[in-house]
């Protein structure tokens, strides 16, 4: 493909913007793939009338990684090192996705000290992939400090993590049937330690932001969505319950044990992007709250099921059974298969509703795997959202719907 | 080196030009923010507190390709995107380095498929790869190590 | 499953010739293709589904018929229920209709669909690329279209791969 190949010719805008545009009377900019505020590889087609957008018009697909193909060629529990490369801010999220879609397309139990630490992990991811959130939100609207103390609490979480699963990020820890491994030495000690010292953190950053008046000029009354539109979109989140609309997947389909433990849904009334903002701020606080209970109840137990038609037997028990050689052999070379069915699992991920349509076809290889990522739909409503914006609101905009485009685009 | 040595500290250094070149292009090289996936986070993580890169003159991240010297390219390049990267890397002014950051960047990493540039080396030519999926941001700052010994060996005759 | 829900399924089943199904809890009705946009409607005035979850679809190559089936997730918010609706389509180049008039969110949805299956989507407002560059051929996830492997490089094979692939020198 040459460059000059990537211009959209009039044609083809002509039924995108308006007559305006056309007879140049409105000024066409491309916020282009490489932009510092678009959180990634997204294009903006602006049509503005001086400071003013008239129409944005999204033009995604600049990461699409053909995922959901890869996924088709591999076997089920290979399939799961990709399925952390989607969201990349909430990879442990995506993995509990996936592994509860396989778990329940083929009835594979999973023991109660699993379900705690996959809680436990995915509060953990919550709380980072909303700093990060926080961090790159305030950077756009020019409060460079606050990305750096975001970073800095980012890295005690990474340390968590790379103590149970060795990696910082792609971790893959959840996998079908509990976890990996079990967790390490130190792991309750660190966790603690952390959520013992971040409260103080969160008091900080809305000390920095949530009455400075340059920050509140900017996001009060800027982007206003309300929760009608944000159902009729199919935007869920931190996005509608900042209009009012208390959903929350943790508490209306409960999974993975989140019934039993009691935390709040932080709902704002105004639906403009402060409100957003001011959810996902007491989200720090819930997470917490939700973790310092799993890891007071912390069962003990098995980290991972012993249905051995799924699950590879331990090391130490290939030297003395049969059994365990044949299963081992059998899952590390075809691998396990799922009936001829499909599910849809949703989870609340930090973005909004993650869901797996997970479908087998009998073999070892899973026939159609779709994933519902909560930043593609939630991205749609953006032309809405900032009609007769000023560009700078339209960065505050984006930054409050929080997208991934590696969601985006799968 | 040179003359100094016998005549002391008089507050002269001798050089060559080759030296004094490579050194001030080492000592400021200001990357371009091409942060495409999941490795654009461990970029950021870098240059975040715990593992500053502005130590090593990486002070900021530049948006615009006409003012910035490094492209670290850090995440997965699609075909769509691919000849972006082309026009970007062109709009850079010489001289200019690229570090392919992360295995998707440097070989096609995890997907071995349709959407994917096997390797940013088939688009733009890279100076250092940095291995990881993500690499952690220890071992971008080692890349970027690696690539500022690169430059200090540079010669007159490639740049003239 | 909910007696609120089984109801509903009923109600669908003698209203639009569905066939309904069970699978681990989770209820699928398969719809005609030409009503869709009725069942659509039904769902969301008569029943209260308010949102469209997902959209995609699951091709079954080489089987011709059905080839293609377009999967739709329903949520109903106030009663928490959930609805799977599908849609059997033939052949090579299917249509469907568009329900984004009924659900706006369903706009790129379906450019996907028209992306990645080929299917066309009537009524559509703007039926293009989404994800993949405007000038693709093809339609990559379909099953016959091949994942696009390419040789991995060892030793043995380096010099004739290094020969073809192209590295630009500035």
């Amino acid at each position: 493909m040459t460059i000059s190949q990537i211009e959209i010719t009039s044609d083809e805008l002509r039924h995108l913007v308006s007559n305006r545009a056309l007879e140049g009377e409105t000024l066409l900019l491309n916020m282009g793939p490489q932009h510092p505020s678009t959180h990634g590889v997204l294009r903006l087609l602006l049509e503005l009338d001086g400071e003013k957008v008239v129409s944005c018009i999204p033009d995604v697909g600049y990461l699409h990684t053909g995922i959901e193909k890869n996924i088709e060629a591999k076997t089920y529990e290979k399939a799961e090192t990709m399925t952390d490369r989607l969201d990349y801010l909430n990879t442990m999220g995506n993995n509990l996705a996936y592994c509860l879609a396989l778990e329940k397309l083929v009835d594979l139990d999973v023991p109660e000290r699993a379900q705690a630490v996959r809680v436990i992990f995915t509060e953990l991811q919550r709380i980072s992939s909303h700093l990060v959130w926080l961090g790159t939100h305030a950077l756009d609207l020019a409060a460079m400090s606050v990305f750096f103390y975001c970073f800095n609490q980012r890295e005690r979480i990474l340390d968590i993590m790379e103590m149970c699963s060795g990696q910082r990020m792609m971790t893959t820890y959840f996998r079908p049937g509990g976890l990996w491994r079990e967790t390490a030495a130190g792991f309750e000690e660190a966790v603690r330690a952390f959520i013992d010292d971040f409260p103080r953190r969160v008091d900080e950053y809305e000390g920095l932001l949530s009455k400075n008046p340059i920050f509140l000029d900017r996001t009060k009354n800027v982007g206003v969505m309300s929760a009608e539109q944000g159902v009729a979109w199919g935007i869920t989140g931190p996005s509608l319950r900042g209009s009012g609309l208390a959903y929350d997947l943790r508490k209306e389909e409960p999974y993975s044990g989140y019934e039993q433990y009691e935390f709040d849904i932080p709902v704002a009334s105004e639906g403009d992007v402060y409100a957003r903002y001011w959810v996902r701020m007491q989200e720090f606080r819930q997470s917490l709250r939700i973790v310092r209970q799993a890891l007071d109840k912390l069962p003990k137990g098995p980290f991972r099921s012993s249905n051995r038609k799924f699950v590879p037997p331990p090391r130490a028990e290939l030297g003395t059974s049969m059994e365990a050689v044949i299963h081992h052999f059998k899952l590390w070379t075809e691998g396990f298969s799922a009936p001829k069915a499909s599910v849809y699992v949703a989870v609340e991920s930090p973005r909004g509703e993650l869901g797996v349509f997970l479908e087998g076809d009998g073999g070892p290889k899973p026939y159609r795997c779709y994933w519902r990522t909560p930043s593609f739909v939630n991205l749609q409503i953006l032309p809405l959202l900032s009609k007769n914006h000023l560009v700078a609101d339209l960065v505050a905009i984006i930054g409050s719907v929080d997208i991934v485009l590696g969601d985006v685009d799968r | 080196m040179g003359i100094e040595s016998k005549l002391g500290n008089l507050g002269i250094v001798t050089t060559t030009l080759e030296g004094v070149v490579n050194w001030s292009r080492t000592g400021a090289m200001w990357p371009m923010l091409f942060g495409l996936a999941c490795c654009a986070i461990e970029m950021m993580g870098s240059q975040a507190p715990d593992y500053d890169m502005s130590r090593f003159g990486m002070e900021l991240m530049r948006a615009s390709p006409r003012q910035s010297d490094l492209m670290i390219v850090a995440g997965r390049l699609s075909r769509k995107m691919a000849p972006v990267l082309r026009r970007l890397y062109d709009q850079m002014p010489a001289p200019k380095w690229v570090v392919s950051m992360g295995d998707c960047a440097s070989c096609g990493g995890v997907y071995n498929n349709y959407a994917i540039v096997q390797g940013v080396d088939e688009i733009v030519p890279v100076d250092v790869y940095v291995a990881g999926c993500p690499p952690r941001p220890e071992a971008l700052i080692h890349g970027i190590m690696t690539l500022h010994e690169k430059v200090r060996g540079e010669k007159v005759r490639d740049w003239a | 499953m909910d007696s609120v829900l089984q109801a509903i399924l009923q109600d669908l089943e003698k209203t639009f010739a569905a066939k309904g199904s069970e699978f681990r809890g989770q209820a699928s009705l398969l719809v005609p293709a030409d009503q869709i946009v009725a069942a659509a409607q039904a769902l969301r005035d008569q029943h209260g589904f308010g949102m469209l979850a997902a959209l995609s679809a699951v091709d079954y190559w080489p089987q011709p018929q059905p080839r293609f089936h377009v999967v739709y997730q329903f949520k109903n918010i106030p009663q928490k229920l959930r609805l799977e609706l599908r849609v059997a389509l033939d052949g090579n180049e299917p249509e469907l209709d568009s329900i984004s008039s009924i659900y706006p969110n369903a706009n790129w949805h379906e450019r996907e669909l028209w992306d990645m299956f080929g299917l066309r989507i009537k009524n559509h407002p703007d039926l293009r690329r989404i994800l993949m560059p405007e000038d693709w051929a093809g339609y990559p996830l379909r099953k016959d279209y091949p994942l696009g492997y390419e040789e991995v490089e060892f030793t043995f094979n380096f010099e004739e791969i290094e020969q073809r692939k192209p590295r630009p020198k500035e």
